[in-house]
């Protein structure tokens, strides 16, 4: 008997012509329209790429998001091209979703886990077209990814530095790009893949985006990534177009109610000390997991926990007050610490205090009311709250217009 | 199908296989053993390599076989019976003045009493350590990290079995359990004789130089039978065929030329096998003595198991780097220096210990030793089923023959085994004249004759970090696989290889307490 048949191909990363180990630092193939628009010069690191911290103040990038479209850059999300005769298998063993109900053309989001149903990851996949596809995550797994195609007839590479990916998210987003010449682009539905001739190469659309409103991530060959922001922004003038950064776009998911590895649950791979990893139902995110299907990573442990119950829940909170409570420790009304905060904000469009909180079940469901230990400071003096605050069960924005095909034309 | 509830298949008919398949039988489940040969035993068979010459195809001598099976099968009054126990060993020296071992006597020119002193002391704590390695063997091992009390009390105990060889063995035993067995025989021994001979214990059958780590574990794990070495009347098969009518005896079917393709599943759970030829057996419970490579991946397929832990299945390490090698001989070699009786023993090529190391460094590299070193039996000579009146036949399990052979086996088998037929002469000078027949099986043979993976007669390289609750993998170290209903009894599970049955009988009790487990396998 052979050794395990391993016909798949990985391509692994070439990451010499980067000469990273000089620059230290990627720069992304939008630099050079980024860097004269960031007054700031705040550049923050984004898994070894420049992301711009906010180019003005986060504060104005945030309404521009919320009430005409910003421009965010998502090149150095982690991207993963998957082929091949066994790319579905593939990724149905991988994901805990069913990947056969994401169609060609379509998005689907996802969650992953280790084999002990602790979630690695979340991301989304792009059903580019029949069998082929492309993975989005935050975090790097290329390790696991290859280690999933034992005993898969799959090709995999990592494409992160092959694509230049831009979000174009806000009320004007659809009419900005109709202007650009985009057609039909307002009867693309949430999740919907198009393509488009652009300058001799395709652009890819997605309807898809981190900020709860309706936006655009568009997907394209670095070499006409400036072509594109510069048409980009030409066309959404008249729409009040802006650069975001990361600062901005903080604000703007946890409104949404999206969670993210490293803020709101650690990543299981780069965890150390047991019990510190969640599962998707303690993130929440029970809706992924379809036990339909056959084997898929974490399955027999996250059968057990459905059957024994799970150990904690992820909240959102409505706090009172103004204070947003980042790092806070939750409390039941009682004064038992049975948790902590770990995403908060100060929403300027619900005009609340909130955040997403991390508790121990029971506690977490709607409508309970907790306490949230607020340390905060004026003028250097630290001063603490115990804010009451409401686990509530939507998320703090969600217009109508998100989903809304076609979208009205601001 | 046919409709069978309660239906077990047994996959491979090996002394592991039917040793599970008695217990199992035993106990009143309804068992078929499948093996894919002609013949039962598996790797521990009797056949014919050249006509009329008959020869244990792989393993050759018996030393380690679980005294519960013995007992609780009732072995020794169902035909089992040897014709030569208690076998001494003698390790050859070109000048002739070999050097045998007999228990802790020690016979040979130039053996200063220090190391007679010494050997004795050696059996003693080598004993008692392998006292300890001997009462896990017959345990399903404990996990780890679970919260099950049985797990506790398994780790407990064996805590217990190592704080108990008292405070100054237990240091030395800890010690010594991790590092090598040339400092080890360094550290007590002066002839060079002795420890190339005692440094096979560390070495034979595995893919380790004497000061490979792990190599005082495998002597270990070769000393934990605790009992002489033995050739069964017969060759090895017979044993097989022993084991094979005491599981027939108590209800099992066993069913030659059936080779397993697949593994089936009904959802989450076996639903039973399927043969080459298309046939399918519906089993509720399917239990592998196949090797976990060949297992998970060919049989179950890797797509049916999680990533992690298909990963580590993968990573088992299992590179057979041993040949064998059978010559069929026109009468009784003639070594140098030798008289019949001690021929008639356990025969060593091993001058030296740094000559085995040596041996091992160009296995490292992909090529086979230019110098090897051998284990040699001329069973026939105590056993006249083997061969024809007045002649015999010689058993070699030599090494290092890497499987993975740089230049390849199609084209380097024939010169190894002229290789290694010039090896025995430089000890017995006219043996050439009266070889009639010859054999080598390589790794890569023994991986398509016996379907083990890379050919390594353990099911996976016999280490610490392959041992206990850790073999061949966590989730399948209880005999229970993370699919429900498929279990392993096979040498790759614990305690490992040698003809030995404890992993065949451990996981028939794994299987039979199944129900009783608090939670499965976690």
């Amino acid at each position: 008997m052979s050794q395990t048949s391993r016909q798949n191909t990985i391509e692994r990363v070439d990451f010499s012509h980067k000469s990273h180990y000089l620059t230290k630092a990627f720069k992304s193939p939008f630099y050079s329209r980024q860097e004269p628009l960031n007054h700031l010069k705040e550049w923050g690191r984004w898994a070894d790429y420049l992301s711009p911290a906010a180019y003005t103040c986060s504060a104005m990038e945030y309404f521009a998001c919320r009430n005409t479209c910003t421009v965010f850059d998502l090149t150095p999300m982690t991207k993963y091209h998957i082929s091949g005769t066994d790319a579905l298998p593939y990724l149905n063993r991988l994901v805990t979703r069913d990947v056969s109900k994401i169609k060609p053309g379509r998005v689907g989001y996802s969650v992953w886990c280790a084999d002990d149903g602790q979630v690695v990851d979340d991301g989304t996949i792009f059903h580019i077209s029949e069998g082929v596809y492309r993975l989005c995550s935050q975090e790097r797994h290329l390790d696991w990814l290859m280690t999933n195609t034992i005993g898969f007839d799959v090709s995999l590479h990592e494409e992160t530095h092959d694509v230049a990916a831009l979000a174009l998210q806000g009320p004007t987003s659809c009419a900005t790009l109709k202007r650009m010449g985009l057609e039909d682009i307002e009867n693309m539905k949430m999740f919907d893949i198009r393509h488009f001739p652009f300058e001799g190469t395709q652009l890819m659309v997605s309807r898809t985006g981190f900020t709860g409103d309706l936006g655009y991530e568009l997907w394209i060959d670095p070499n006409h990534a400036e072509a594109l922001w510069d048409r980009l922004f030409e066309a959404g003038q008249l729409h009040g177009i802006k650069p975001m950064g990361d600062e901005a776009l903080q604000m703007l998911r946890v409104e949404a109610g999206f969670i993210q590895a490293g803020h709101d649950f650690m990543p299981a791979h780069a965890t150390v000390r047991s019990g510190y990893t969640r599962s998707p139902f303690e993130l929440g995110l029970g809706w992924l997991v379809d036990f339909k299907k056959p084997v898929f990573n974490g399955r027999k442990a996250l059968l057990s926990e459905k059957e024994n119950g799970h150990r904690y829940n992820l909240v959102k909170l409505d706090i009172d007050g103004n204070k947003p409570g980042c790092d806070s420790y939750v409390f039941t009304k009682n004064k038992k610490q049975i948790g902590t905060v770990t995403s908060a904000a100060w929403s300027p469009s619900a005009k609340a205090s909130i955040a997403l909180a991390s508790v121990e079940a029971p506690h977490g469901e709607p409508g309970e009311e907790l306490l949230v230990e607020i340390y905060y400071q004026k003028e250097l003096k630290w001063s603490r709250v115990m804010a009451k605050a409401r686990v509530v069960k939507d998320v703090f924005w969600n217009p109508p217009r998100k989903r809304m095909t076609p979208p009205d034309d601001y | 199908m046919t409709n069978t509830e309660n239906h077990t298949v047994i996959i491979g008919a090996g002394h592991n296989g039917l040793i599970c398949a008695a217990y199992l039988a035993k106990a009143g489940k309804k068992v078929t053993v499948l093996e894919a040969g002609e013949q039962v035993g598996g790797a521990a068979i009797t056949r014919e390599f050249a006509p009329d010459f008959k020869v244990s195809a792989a393993a050759h001598l018996v030393f380690l076989l679980d005294k519960h099976v013995r007992k609780e099968l009732s072995l020794d009054s169902s035909g089992l019976s040897f014709s030569q126990r208690n076998m001494k060993t003698t390790a050859l020296a070109a000048d002739g003045h070999h050097l045998t071992i007999a228990g802790s006597s020690l016979q040979g020119l130039n053996i200063s009493d220090k190391d007679r002193v010494a050997m004795k002391e050696y059996l003693r704590f080598m004993g008692k350590f392998a006292g300890v390695v001997n009462r896990l063997n017959n345990r399903i091992p404990p996990r780890v990290g679970t919260h099950n009390r049985s797990d506790w009390i398994g780790l407990a105990k064996t805590a217990l079995n190592v704080r108990l060889l008292g405070k100054k063995d237990m240091r030395e035993f800890l010690r010594i359990a991790g590092i090598n067995i040339y400092d080890v025989l360094q550290e007590n021994f002066e002839n060079p004789l002795l420890k190339g001979a005692l440094s096979m214990d560390g070495v034979l059958g595995t893919n380790l130089g004497p000061r490979s780590n792990n190599s005082v574990f495998c002597a270990l794990q070769r000393l934990s039978g605790l009992q002489g070495m033995a050739t069964p009347k017969g060759g090895m098969g017979a044993v097989s065929a022993t084991l094979a009518d005491v599981a027939s005896r108590h209800g099992a079917t066993i069913r030659t030329s059936a080779e397993v393709s697949q593994i089936l599943l009904d959802g989450d759970h076996v639903s039973g096998i399927e043969l080459a030829d298309g046939e399918q057996i519906a089993a509720s419970t399917v239990i592998s003595s196949a090797d976990p490579k060949t297992t998970f991946f060919e049989l179950l397929g890797a797509r049916n198991l999680e990533a992690g832990f298909a990963r580590r299945v993968q990573n088992i390490r299992m590179r057979g780097n041993v040949a064998k090698l059978h010559l069929a001989l026109d009468g009784i070699p003639e070594f140098k220096g030798l008289d019949q009786e001690r021929l008639a023993d356990r025969i060593l090529i091993a001058p030296d210990i740094e000559y085995v190391e040596r041996a091992f460094n160009q296995s490292k590299y992909g090529d086979y030793s230019i110098k090897p070193v051998a284990e040699i039996t001329i069973p026939s000579l105590k056993d006249d089923s083997l061969a024809p009146t007045g002649q015999h036949v010689l058993s070699a399990i030599v090494q290092y023959a890497p499987y993975q052979l740089k230049a390849g086996w199609d084209s380097e088998k024939d010169v190894f085994t002229e290789k290694l037929i010039d090896l025995i002469s430089e000890y017995a000078p006219d043996i050439r004249s009266q070889i009639l027949h010859k054999e080598l099986l390589t790794p890569v043979d023994i991986e398509r004759e016996f379907r083990i993976t890379g050919g390594h007669w353990h099911h996976g390289e016999l280490a610490i970090d392959q041992s206990l609750m850790l073999r061949p993998v966590p989730r399948a170290a209880q005999y229970a696989s993370p699919v429900d209903g498929l279990y392993l009894c096979g040498a790759g599970s614990h305690p490992g290889g040698g003809v030995m049955g404890s992993a065949g009988r451990n996981a028939a009790r794994a299987v039979l307490g199944a129900k009783d487990s608090e939670d499965g396998n976690a």
